[in-house]
Parts: structure tokens; C-alpha cells; sequence
């Protein structure tokens, strides 16, 4: 019981709490440049969820089983200082191999989410998930539980300002905040509105 | 003014990553809670630009052209990797409270976007200087956001009290995370402004590329087809 509680408060301090978009400033280029409508506002949201799902399992298996093998470790050997550039082209190969799979397997999940795949190698959330994951200490399931986690507040935030924007596209905004500005001034209003839940005690 | 200058001044004004070409969001928004951490995170992220754009002019006509990318990437990661442990073991301070920002300078924009743009094309030591320009450039740009932050949040210049003794209540929502987002939306605002005046003038300055933009695809081949 004590690791399905520790899992719960993992999975509800980062998908609310410690939002990655409004707290950690994790993955604001596509919460910028994607959130216009909400259909593709969730179908990157949801790519986001499939590709972190993924990566912070394969990135999580990679630091267990080689970077910080005990084995290795006790042979005098510490691979972990590799970490930064074995995830990132990790995960930079994983996005194109799933690319590749879904696109044969599976057209229509690909229709779906395939356009949104490119944009989330450079996506500083998935790299910032498996590094993180390190420094938390987190075992297997606990970085796997972590990174949908994240992927949820992101998928959270990004389905929410999308909303907001549909609405403030007929609002009459002062010329000189028109575009990025406005939306960003909205960022901080949600960003208040998220902090809110840091009184929270999990 | 020779070219090496000029790259100079192309960096720190004329392209400046933050004001103008408004790249690196992420670090801009996260590590600018004091002036002196966007001050350390600016001159980390210049290190890391000035040997990466030295390295990837060195070997640009030996990496071939299709696996360029992935190239770079290692190039990067490995300097971000020496930045990491030299800050760990020279500016522990420093290397705690900017945290996962260090090892995610891999993915900024500024980085990939140069080497791409401006260091596979021409000669090390002009690449170099565009480097430190642009690096300078953004250190300006960071430690300008951090003071501003640092002021209205913490009544304080560089840990400095200044405010708090004149009697200011801090803001503190300027330090924390909803600060971040609007002192950014002002800025963002208020370059709106000055693009507007210099359009007018007849001197338009360069358009922002990256995510602000709205286009997130990749900043390499957007930059790369802005600069020719």
C-alpha cells in the first residue's frame, strides 16, 4: 500500500501541483505555438502523453540497466555523467522510430498524431522528465508513473489555454498585445490560478 | 567596423535571442527568478555556443550532410556535459538553484539554430565571434528579465536590498512562476512597440523565429531558411 500511495501523490504533485507548463516552464514552445484550437491543442496533448509514456520507460530501463548498473558501478566504471547526451538522442530515435511504426501499423492513430511527433523531439518536457527522474531518485515504475504524470498537466494546460484562446480571439485586446503577448499574460493568470493547489498536502 | 565586430553587435543588439529573435523561452521564463541566476544560466549558455559553434565550424566539411543534426547533438551534449560538472565543482550554488536548466541547454533553440544557421557555413573564428555575440545577447537579455524580477519580487539588486530598505513591500509573485509569464507578456508587448516604430522608420528589425512564433516545428530549418 505504502508504494500505490507514494505513486498517487507522485502522479497528482506533477500532474496539478508542480504543473510542468506553469511551474516548471517545461515545454512552452508547442503550449505557445500549438494551442490556437483545441482539436489540435489535445492532439498534441495526447502525443505528448504517448511520447513521454515511452521515453521516460526506455530512458528509465537505459539508467537502471547501464548507466547505473550496479554491476558496472562496482567494477569502478559510473556511466551515469553519459546521461544528457544518451537520453537526448534516445529520445531523438525513439520519436522517429515511433514515427516510423505508427505510420505502418497504425494510419489511424497516425493520422491522428503524426503531424505532432516531429515537434516533440526538441520538446525540452521529455528531456526534462528523464533527467529529473535521476535526480528524484525514482525507481522504474515510480519514473514511468512521473513522466505520464507531467504528460497529463501538460495535456492539462495546453487543452485549457486553447480553450481560453478561442474565447479571447473575439475580445478586443490592445494593439501592441495582440498575439503572443495576450497569450502569455493569460499564462500568468492560469499560472495564479495553479498555484493555488500548492496549498495542497499529498 | 570589421566583421568581427560586427558579429559582435549582430548578437547583442541588432539579433539580440531575446528581445529580438525572442528564442530560448524556456530558460528565459524558468531561471530568471534573481538577476544573478540569469546572469549564470546567460554566460553557461554562452560557454557551450562559442565551443559548439567553434567545433561544428572545425568539422563542417566532415560531417556528412544528412546526419548533421544528430551531429550537432553530440557536439552540443557533450559541452553541456563539461558546463555541468565545471558548475558543480566551481559555482555549487549557482549549479543548484538553475538545476535541470543546465543539462536542458541541449535543446535550446539558440544553440542547434546558430550551428545550423551560422557555424556550418562559415570559417571558426568568425563563428566563434557569433557565438560570444549571441551568447552576450542573451545574457543581456536574461540578466535584464532577472534584475526586473529580482526588483519587484524581492526588493533586492543582485542580493542587494536596496528596495526593502526604502520601505517596498516585494511583489512576490514576480519571483515565482505567474511573474515569470508576465513580465514576458510585457515584453513581448512592448518589442511589439518598438517593431511597429522601426517598421515606420523604414528599418525593420529581424523577425522573431521559434516557438513565439507559433511555429515549434524544428528552429533549425526555420532559422536556417530566414537567414540563407
Amino acid at each position: 500500500m505504502e508504494t500505490l500511495a507514494t505513486l498517487f501523490s507522485i502522479a497528482v504533485t506533477y500532474a496539478i501541483i508542480n504543473n510542468v507548463v506553469l511551474s516548471q516552464f517545461l515545454g512552452i514552445c508547442p503550449f505557445l505555438g500549438v494551442s490556437k484550437k483545441t482539436e489540435t491543442a489535445s492532439g498534441m496533448g495526447l502525443a505528448v502523453i504517448f511520447v513521454i509514456g515511452i521515453a521516460s520507460f526506455v530512458t528509465g530501463l537505459i539508467n537502471q540497466f547501464i548507466l547505473a548498473n550496479e554491476a558496472l558501478l562496482n567494477l569502478g566504471i559510473d556511466l551515469r555523467y553519459l546521461k544528457t547526451i544518451v537520453f537526448i538522442l534516445v529520445i531523438a530515435s525513439l520519436v522517429q522510430f515511433v514515427e516510423m511504426f505508427l505510420k505502418k501499423s497504425m494510419p489511424a492513430l497516425y493520422e491522428s498524431l503524426g503531424v505532432f511527433l516531429p515537434l516533440i523531439t526538441t520538446n525540452c518536457a521529455v528531456l526534462g522528465v528523464a533527467l529529473n527522474a535521476i535526480t528524484y531518485e525514482y525507481n522504474l515504475l515510480e519514473t514511468v508513473v512521473y513522466g505520464l504524470a507531467t504528460a497529463v498537466g501538460f495535456f492539462i494546460a495546453i487543452v485549457l489555454m486553447a480553450g481560453i484562446r478561442e474565447k479571447i480571439e473575439y475580445n478586443d485586446i490592445p494593439k501592441p498585445f495582440q498575439g503572443t503577448a495576450i497569450v502569455l499574460v493569460t499564462a500568468a493568470l492560469m499560472s495564479i490560478a495553479f498555484m493555488g493547489f500548492s496549498g495542497m498536502n499529498i | 567596423m570589421n566583421k568581427y565586430t560586427e558579429r559582435l553587435f549582430n548578437g547583442i543588439i541588432k539579433e539580440n535571442p531575446t528581445f529580438v529573435l525572442m528564442l530560448g523561452m524556456c530558460p528565459t521564463l524558468a531561471v530568471t527568478t534573481s538577476a544573478i541566476n540569469g546572469l549564470g544560466m546567460g554566460l553557461s549558455t554562452t560557454v557551450v555556443l562559442v565551443f559548439a559553434n567553434l567545433l561544428i565550424s572545425i568539422f563542417r566539411k566532415k560531417i556528412p550532410d544528412g546526419v548533421r543534426i544528430p551531429a550537432f547533438i553530440v557536439i552540443v551534449a557533450s559541452l553541456v556535459t563539461i558546463v555541468e560538472f565545471l558548475m558543480k565543482a566551481y559555482f555549487q550554488a549557482l549549479s543548484d538553484s538553475l538545476g535541470v536548466y543546465i543539462p536542458l541547454i541541449v535543446v535550446n533553440c539558440i544553440i542547434l539554430g546558430r550551428a545550423e544557421s551560422y557555424a556550418s557555413k562559415n570559417g571558426p573564428v568568425e563563428s566563434m565571434f557569433d557565438g560570444i555575440g549571441m551568447g552576450l545577447g542573451f545574457t543581456l537579455g536574461l540578466t535584464c528579465i532577472g534584475i526586473i524580477r529580482e526588483v519587484l519580487g524581492n526588493g533586492s539588486f543582485f542580493d542587494m536590498p536596496i528596495l526593502t530598505d526604502l520601505g517596498f513591500t516585494p511583489i512576490a509573485t514576480f519571483a515565482r512562476a505567474p511573474g515569470a509569464f508576465l513580465v514576458l507578456a510585457f515584453l513581448v508587448a512592448g518589442m511589439n512597440i518598438v517593431r511597429k516604430k522601426m517598421d515606420e522608420k523604414g528599418k525593420p528589425l529581424a523577425k522573431p523565429s521559434g516557438c513565439i512564433t507559433g511555429d515549434c516545428a524544428n528552429c533549425t530549418s526555420k532559422c536556417a531558411d530566414e537567414k540563407k
